[in-house]
């Protein structure tokens, strides 16, 4: 039987198993809208704005293990989906985007609502296609699950022209795909295997480096038997947090611009480093060739060969799978005579422990002021460690990463490549979607929040009963702290004037406002918010203004120049 | 260090705009880039001259394999490869230069494809530096236009870039 190009669309979906789709209709879909209209199977969550639905989908996919799908109609339809889109592929996040396109026959012709949505989309896509013809929509969708699942994850963005999707023709579903040009490397190379291992054992001063590819690749059971084999400590990167527990006492914390004094001194005087799934970014490893100045061995796992001595040269790299290699990395270590360095290690962490007694994520709480770290510290202890953190861009993101102690993967969902402010709310509703039950926080700040505070409408719709934890200090914490270090003090045009009433503002969407005033009201407050269990509750806290995010390493240092709370 | 690197990919839409966009993208350069369809109709195979540190050269090579209608890549540079180029030269042939410009078109084995009572146009294959060699070696005030492909390279001996 024949079938429209819009109702193989659907029928892809179904067989892919897709849960959710996220969108927003529009002249270019509707006969994809008209056919999800006609079945049940996938359920469709209409947003307020495209990039939300993007993000949606992409905390759907961050806290499960499956491909989050958007859809949206052609022109401004896709460009408000850019966004979300180079969201997903900075941090790696697999996504099927579909987008309507004008009629075949118009395309560039400046046609009502046309873009070249291939085109623009084209530096921030793992892979994207046009489909010309009803009969290639069934192995183009077939593609892009696949691609955007393996390998290195990655958004795929499928734009289908209205005609095509009225076109009539046979449906099958493929069973298999084969891309000729697209063998990644899951298996690591054994030879390189050995290596690593033989240079792990013979270390004095281990140090395990673990990022996004772990939660990415569901290896945080791997990574942990491997960090406790090895007695090394182990730093998280933001993208990386709950891939290693961090209550556990090998933690040495997130490392980076705001990490940990004791994660980044034992980057910079490790002797081996096992970098696993991570890409030694900017804000990773601040200045290069400071970085660089110190003799120590690199190690480095990832899926990405391109991810490998791009920035940072290393001594063996390992292309493979991190959750494969870290399987046979263990054997090896398994099955050897040789056993870490014990005494060795016991200086290590001697030295680590003197780093650690620095202290560097104190602060001085007050019965005054409302201290932000206070906040997520209480927000901790109330969800007992076991909520789904969703987080907006800014300082509210870097104190939740530092004092929300991740024990588990895919808990934590923030957007750490690009830093997207307005991805919490919208992320924080796919997360819990995918999880109905689970407790579910976005912490943002009042900056972050009004770029998509439009979906309060869509949570009500869709009785989302997420907690708005908003750290509202009246300006762009991070804007200000780096115009107090390093612009003299100039506050230019980070200040927001003129804020709504938030309370009201949640009421106006229907959900419960609270605003939080006082120190001694913030548990009392999140209590009484996680309490309501059914309905969204917006946070109001009016948290201390001047407060920075520290440690801080400053923007092209090294990660021993680093700027400690105590030094001001 | 200047670098010739051949790849072969999916002959789509739009590929070609990926390996171009790459460049632009990352900052990398290009001295020149050819492509064409192979004797396999749904293949291409280009060739992209560019040039950096071997770290920038590593991460060129990496990032066109890296992209998904790309479906294998050679750095020539690293083995004995055969590198060529075409350029069509129209010049000025009139007078004393008539003859004088023909001889020089001998000595570098170049033919002459078209002839008007004015000019001469010229064609001419080799490497670039053999094209550079010829346009020093005429006057230029008598070049009317010239026209080069761009390197185009291949593997010597077993060196052979295939699926």
């Amino acid at each position: 039987m024949e079938l429209t190009g819009a109702e193989i669309t659907i029928r892809c979906l179904q067989e892919e198993g897709v849960e959710y789709i996220f969108g927003y209709p529009g002249g270019a879909v509707l006969f994809i809208y008209d056919e999800l209209f006609k079945q049940d199977k996938v359920k469709h969550v209409l947003v307020r704005h495209e990039q939300a639905a993007v993000h949606a989908a992409d905390g759907y996919a961050r806290s499960t293990d499956k491909v989050g799908v958007a859809l949206v109609t052609s022109g401004p339809g896709v460009t408000n989906a850019v966004t979300g889109i180079a969201t997903a592929y900075l941090d790696s996040i697999p996504l099927v985007v579909i987008s309507g396109q004008v009629p075949t026959s118009f395309i560039g012709e400046d046609a009502f609502q046309e873009v070249d949505a291939v085109g623009i989309t084209r530096p921030c896509v793992k892979h994207n296609f046009l489909v010309k013809d009803a009969k290639d929509i069934a192995s183009t969708l077939k593609k892009a699950f696949y691609l955007a699942k393996s390998g290195r994850p990655g958004p795929v963005l499928v734009d289908i022209p209205k005609d095509v999707s009225n076109q009539k023709t046979e449906f099958s579903y493929p069973e298999t795909v084969h891309i000729r040009s697209y063998n990644p490397q899951v298996q690591g190379d054994i030879g390189q295997i050995k290596r690593a291992a033989q240079m792990l054992l013979e270390a004095k001063r281990p140090m395990v480096y673990a990022g996004g590819g772990v939660v990415l690749s569901d290896a945080s059971k791997q990574l942990t038997e491997l960090v406790r084999l090895l007695g090394s400590p182990c730093t998280n990167t933001l993208m990386g947090l709950g891939g290693y527990p961090a209550s556990d006492k090998q933690f040495v914390g997130m490392l980076g611009m705001h990490g940990t004094y004791e994660a980044n001194m034992g980057m910079q005087n490790c002797d081996v480093l096992l970098a696993v799934g991570a890409r030694f970014d900017d804000r990773v490893i601040g200045n290069v060739a400071h970085f660089n100045s110190v003799p120590r061995k690199i190690i480095h796992i990832d899926i990405d060969p391109a991810s490998i001595s791009k920035r940072v040269k290393v001594d063996v790299s390992i292309v493979g799978d991190v959750a494969n290699v870290l399987t046979d990395l263990l054997a090896v270590l398994n099955s050897s005579k040789q056993k870490p360095d014990a005494a060795a290690l016991k200086n290590w962490w001697k030295q680590i422990d003197e780093w650690r007694g620095s202290n560097s994520l104190s602060y001085k709480n007050s019965s005054e002021l409302i201290k932000p770290q206070y906040v997520i510290e209480t927000l901790h202890k109330i969800t007992q460690g076991d909520a789904y953190v969703v987080s907006d861009v800014g300082q509210h993101q870097m104190w939740a990463a530092q004092y929300y102690k991740f024990d588990q993967p895919r808990r934590w969902i923030n957007s750490g490549g690009l830093g997207t402010m307005g991805f919490g709310l919208p992320a924080a509703m796919g997360v819990q979607l995918a999880h109905p039950g689970a407790t579910v926080a976005c912490v943002t700040g009042e900056g972050s929040i009004q770029m998509n505070i439009q979906e309060l409408s869509t949570c009500k719709q869709y009785n989302v009963p997420i907690k708005i934890i908003a750290l509202n200090n009246r300006y762009l914490g991070m804007v200000r702290q780096w115009q107090e270090f390093f612009h003299g003090n100039r506050y230019s045009h980070s200040y927001m004037d003129a804020l709504p009433d938030f309370v009201k503002l949640a009421e106006a969407y229907g959900h419960v406002g609270i605003l939080v005033e006082k120190p001694s009201d913030v548990e009392g407050a999140l209590k009484e918010a996680f309490a309501r269990k059914d309905e969204l509750v917006f946070l109001d806290f009016r948290t201390d203004s001047t407060e920075n995010v520290y440690p801080m390493v400053p923007g092209g240092k090294g990660l021993s120049e680093v700027i400690l709370a105590e030094d001001l | 260090m200047r670098h010739i690197i051949s790849l072969l990919m999916e002959n789509e839409a739009g590929a070609l705009s990926r390996v171009a966009g790459l460049f632009s993208a990352r900052g990398y350069n290009i001295e020149s880039l050819t492509v064409a369809p192979t004797e396999d109709p749904t293949m291409s195979r280009m060739t992209i001259v560019t040039s950096g540190s071997d770290e920038v050269i590593e991460q060129i090579n990496k990032q066109l394999n890296k992209l998904v209608d790309v479906v294998t890549v050679m750095d020539l540079t690293d083995g004995d490869h055969i590198e060529r180029e075409l350029m069509l030269v129209k010049v000025l042939a009139q007078g004393d230069a008539r003859e004088e410009l023909k001889r020089i078109a001998d000595i570098f084995r170049g033919r002459i494809i078209d002839v008007s009572d004015k000019t001469y146009t010229i064609e001419l294959t080799g490497a670039g530096s053999k094209l550079d060699s010829f346009l020093q070696a005429i006057d230029r005030g008598l070049i009317l236009e010239t026209v080069r492909t761009g390197a185009s390279g291949i593997g010597r001996g077993d060196r052979i870039l295939k699926l």
